[in-house]
């Protein structure tokens, strides 16, 4: 089991990560879709400078659940595959970081479009 | 555009302060963190029952959250419970597979393909693109500096 620290941390820094979105959402304009973007495109900068990895092994899921989680494995997709493919790494590092969760996303919501009937179109 | 002002208003509604910011605050540090340490639960049932390194198991909690969005949405509770969490259950990857899942059941109506098909991207599209494009731009930096050395 992990440590018992490990789940304090990834209480507070999982929650801390929402409510970093929810000030950004009651005082900005943001809407939640530019704050996904948002929360993807800071996680693949704190992945590559090397912050994101001392959170995740700080935090656990706390860390690898929030969208910046995401990102940050993106950016850890690139570091790989640009140290082993150079220049075609830029074009496939990405990807791969993040096959497992879009193909996921898209899998079960497919699905679930199958299996689960819409609200009635206005 | 018809669909995404729908999509749109929907998100809108999901975020329109009706209470004061703190509270909102509390339920969504309440419930994200919540989910992550429901998620390091899944992370040691997952490490206990698989051989996999800690970084695929890690990713098993992400498919599985992903899974479990998907049904509650299905099943129409997904936005009864983001009504009061907030960012506390669109930050974590549940709101990415909510923003996905939502409009490929509301799109139905118009076909699987450009319904379906195209919609399911609404969300997801803007994602995953600033996250590829983001990573690139690391991945020519890191070029840069490996050819200065």
């Amino acid at each position: 089991m992990s440590d018992p620290t490990t789940y304090l941390f990834a209480f507070l820094i999982g929650g801390a990560f929402c409510v970093v979105a929810q000030i950004l959402i009651d005082k900005t304009a943001l809407t939640p879709a530019r704050i996904l973007v948002l929360y993807v495109s800071v996680g693949v900068l704190l992945g590559a400078v090397g912050v994101y990895d001392k959170i995740t092994e700080l935090a656990g899921c706390g860390a690898t659940l929030p969208l910046c989680g995401f990102g940050a494995s993106i950016a850890k997709g690139i570091r790989k595959s640009v140290a082993e493919y150079g220049v075609l790494g830029i074009f496939k590092g990405g990807f791969t970081a993040a096959a497992a969760g879009t193909s996921a996303a898209l899998i079960f919501g497919y699905l679930a479009a199958l299996i689960f009937r819409g609200k009635p179109k206005k | 555009m018809d669909i995404n002002k729908e999509e749109y208003k929907k998100l809108v509604k999901r975020r329109a302060p009706k209470s004061p910011c703190l509270k909102n605050c509390c339920f969504a540090f309440l419930i994200g963190g919540g989910i992550c340490v429901l998620g390091q639960a899944m992370f040691d049932f997952y490490r206990h029952f698989t051989n996999y390194t800690d970084e695929s198991v890690y990713v098993c909690v992400t498919v599985t959250m992903i899974f479990l969005a998907a049904l509650l949405t299905g099943l129409g509770v997904f936005d009864s419970i983001a009504k009061v969490a907030g960012a506390g259950t669109l930050v974590p990857v549940t709101g990415f597979a909510n923003s996905v899942v939502s409009p490929a059941i509301d799109t139905k109506a118009e076909g699987l393909i450009l319904g379906v098909g195209a919609k399911i991207f609404t969300v997801a599209g803007p994602v995953i693109l600033y996250g590829i494009l983001s990573g690139a731009l690391y991945g020519v930096v890191l070029l840069v500096m490996n050819a200065l050395e």
